[in-house]
């Protein structure tokens, strides 16, 4: 088969490692936002002093697999005033984005469908175009929700795509590189989240207003817009656009922070290669424990907060976010032009982030600071008394 | 030059405004409630409310009635503050019949009941509005714990987690069981946890902050004039509260103070709620320790109810605000004409005024924090 191919000079063997490296891709993230679906039900019911699924197999483990049978087998239903094509494309091009970032991860050392040397901004740059499948969806489905939802949702995703970024180039700034191994290499000794506390702060808000998760789930908004650009899908078109974008997008997110920002498959503060061929089973244990970390803390973040309002939120972004971005940006320059002795130059990048994150901080806490518990109902019979 | 105009008028683009639906099936409305709203972009410029999908004919139907059998329709249009709207109708009833005088156990226990009955009722508000906030079901399951403990004191005593129909002309249907006082003061524990927990969860919030400080706000004398009572009038800082102003039953034996607001926001509107849980919870425990044995219906009761001819109107403090039953009798077994005088309806009409100017999210919080039961608005 290789032979055959070579006659036309095309060499077989790259791509047939790309498609069945895709193939893994695929299957993996298939099961991975299934579990992820049932941990987050889990997870979350925990929070609420509920079990969470318990019937379907044992402690509940089949759950996802019984939702997707029952989404599988719903009548697709579409709207008659829909425009056909618009609305029976958008949950695919809200989902191949999704799925093309995870083309560029490396899962464990060396493995990938694809080594790209830029690849940290090919992630964002295809990321970015879910908005488009958004609009499409909330447009076609010619429901005012859907549609209130759809503009929502295009000016929450690009407004928020901006403080990714800055979040991003900032690490490859120190990192010196976009390649995605090449940072994650750098990080043997000391993972990025101590050289760069507030850009992974900056990439965690905004990872998960690019989700569009609670607390940024504005688009969706459950109790005011229903169900936001999706409010008139149904059956599998919905579980696509639900559960494979949104968990499949959460996972990819989260695998990107634990590369860019936890040492990805390296132990902290240095170890050698000590299984020799095995290296890549603790690898990837490693991997996926550090982006488990950080899907965890989102599902804790959008289990226990109110719902931001979407002048807020642009606000927050434009505010706050973008800001100290811009000046981590600046910062990390200087220090990058200045500091030659290597030691010097990581206490100062830590220094002058963790300064500028205590900033931030404290600039929210004054901007948004309120009178304590004891203080309001201290006026509260204050206005009693009056009376 | 006439082209000139021409030109220009082409390029203004015109906008018109939106109108959405808000409802009636629509998991913001709390009940089948329908408000139609007029968005310039996200900012509300009109609301207007539709409602009457819940009608049922409670009124007329009460008249068809035994004076005892009425008593089942004031729990169905008052679904969350049932013991309240009960004793508002028994205490009209009384007032027609004085020969109906309550034993001392029997207005004790009816005060309790209706408390715990307000702080299970504000516990439903909590979650309800945290979750109008957006907040992951996390408030609603925590208040919802709170108000388990007492709907299963309520099943306990009554037999019935919703409909209790408990209390009669007189006093109450039978006397509560043996361990009443102990597992009220549990419930009564329970209930400072929960409302502390929410504290927790929610007061100090810097989200839920944002989004319900100076939302809504409704001055002083637009809620009165509005008739708006209960704690959305208090929010706004107008001290009114019948236990206090007139007090009913034996609500003057009681120490407890009246929590005020003072911008009248949704902010002001929960903490007031908030704060009156914990006042609830300070009549429960002097009402348990005053708690007297003895008899829960008067010696001779009799088996039909004949009131003496007249017309009388009852208003009591509902978790929601005044209550009211007027009641004409003709001296027959069935009431010539019963009406309730609701507080969600009147407390509702407010609704377009606070709203308008507003964002669409915030019409769903204004309307999360007038605490509506639209079984009681349509009635």
């Amino acid at each position: 088969m290789t032979l055959l191919w070579g006659i036309f000079g095309i060499d077989m063997n790259v791509w047939l490692d790309a498609f069945l490296r895709l193939q893994i891709v695929v299957i993996v993230m298939t099961v991975t936002v299934m579990g992820l679906i049932y941990l987050e039900r889990k997870f979350v019911g925990r929070i609420q002093m509920r079990l969470g699924p318990m019937r379907t197999g044992p402690f509940g483990t089949l759950q996802s697999i019984a939702d997707a049978l029952k989404l599988l087998t719903k009548e697709d239903v579409r709207p008659a005033t829909a425009d056909f094509w618009l609305f029976e494309l958008a949950p695919y091009v809200t989902f191949v984005p999704v799925f093309m970032t995870l083309l560029a991860l490396p899962f464990m050392e060396g493995w990938f469908v694809r080594d790209l040397q830029l690849g940290l901004f090919y992630i964002v740059a295809i990321s970015g175009v879910t908005v488009i499948g958004y609009l499409m969806a909330g447009w076609a489905s010619d429901n005012k929700y859907a549609l209130l939802g759809a503009v929502r949702s295009a000016a929450q995703l690009i407004s928020y795509e901006i403080p990714l970024i800055l979040g991003v180039l900032a690490v490859s700034m120190v990192a010196g590189s976009l390649n995605l191994n090449d940072i994650t290499r750098q990080q043997d000794t000391i993972p990025n989240l101590l050289l760069q506390p507030l850009p992974f702060m900056i990439l965690l808000i905004a990872i998960l207003a690019e989700l569009s998760r609670r607390p940024f789930d504005i688009p969706i908004g459950e109790s005011e817009l229903v169900g936001g650009p999706w409010v008139e899908y149904s059956g599998i078109r919905w579980s696509i656009i639900f559960a494979l974008t949104e968990y499949a997008g959460l996972w990819g997110f989260s695998i990107l922070g634990a590369l860019v920002f936890l040492g990805g498959w390296q132990f902290p503060f240095g170890t050698s290669s000590f299984w020799g061929d095995f290296d890549f089973l603790y690898q990837l244990v490693l991997v996926f424990t550090k982006s488990f970390f950080i899907i965890l803390t989102m599902m804790w973040i959008s289990a226990t907060f109110p719902r931001l309002r979407i002048d807020q939120l642009m606000a927050f972004c434009w505010k706050v976010l973008l800001p100290f971005g811009f000046l981590q940006v600046l910062v990390n320059g200087i220090v990058l032009t200045y500091a030659d002795d290597e030691t010097v130059r990581d206490v100062l990048l830590f220094l002058t982030s963790g300064a500028l994150l205590v900033v931030m901080t404290y600039a929210i806490y004054l901007a948004t600071r309120q009178p304590s518990r004891e203080e309001r109902v201290g006026s509260m019979i204050a206005a009693r008394s009056a009376q | 030059m006439p082209h000139e105009d021409q030109l220009q008028v082409e390029h203004e683009l015109e906008t018109i405004d939106l109108n959405i639906n808000i409802g009636p099936q629509h998991p913001a409305t709390h009940g089948v409630f329908r408000m139609v709203i007029e968005v310039d972009g996200e900012v509300v410029t009109d609301v207007v409310p539709h409602i009457g999908y819940m009608h049922r004919g409670g009124e007329k139907l009460s008249e068809n009635m035994d004076y005892r059998q009425a008593i089942g329709y004031q729990d169905r249009t008052e679904y969350l503050s049932q013991f309240n709207a009960e004793l508002c109708y028994v205490l009209a009833v009384e007032k027609l019949a004085p020969a109906l005088a309550p034993p001392e156990r029997a207005q004790y226990i009816r005060i309790i009941l209706a408390e715990l009955n307000r702080i299970s009722s504000h516990f439903m508000f909590l979650g309800a509005f945290g979750t109008d906030l957006g907040v992951f079901g996390t408030s609603f399951v925590y208040a919802f714990r709170e108000r388990e403990n007492l709907l299963d004191l309520f099943e306990e005593v009554t037999g019935d987690r919703l409909m209790y129909a408990y209390f009669r002309p007189g006093g109450v249907a039978w006397d509560v069981p043996a361990n009443f006082k102990s597992r009220v003061e549990w419930v009564c524990e329970q209930a400072l946890i929960g409302a502390s927990d929410m504290d927790r969860l929610l007061t100090d919030n810097e989200i839920f902050i944002a989004r319900t400080r100076g939302i809504g706000i409704l001055s002083a004398e637009d809620a009165i004039d509005y008739g708006v009572t209960g704690p959305m009038l208090r929010a706004s800082g107008v001290r009114q509260d019948l236990r206090k102003d007139e007090p009913y039953a034996i609500y003057d034996r009681f120490d407890f103070d009246i929590p005020i607001g003072t911008n009248g926001d949704c902010y002001d509107r929960y903490l007031v709620r908030l704060q009156e849980i914990r006042e609830s919870v300070k009549i429960v425990r002097q009402a348990l320790e005053q708690l007297p044995d003895g008899p829960i219906l008067p010696e001779r009761m009799p088996r039909l109810l004949r009131p003496s001819a007249g017309e009388v109107y009852m208003r009591c403090e509902d978790p929601r605000g005044e209550y009211g039953i007027y009641l004409i009798s003709k001296g027959t077994t069935q009431p010539y004409r019963l009406r309730m005088r609701s507080p969600s309806f009147c407390n509702l009409s407010a609704l377009r005024q606070m709203t308008i100017g507003h964002y669409v999210a915030d019409a769903v919080t204004i309307l999360g924090s007038t605490d509506i039961v639209l079984c009681s608005v349509d009635r």
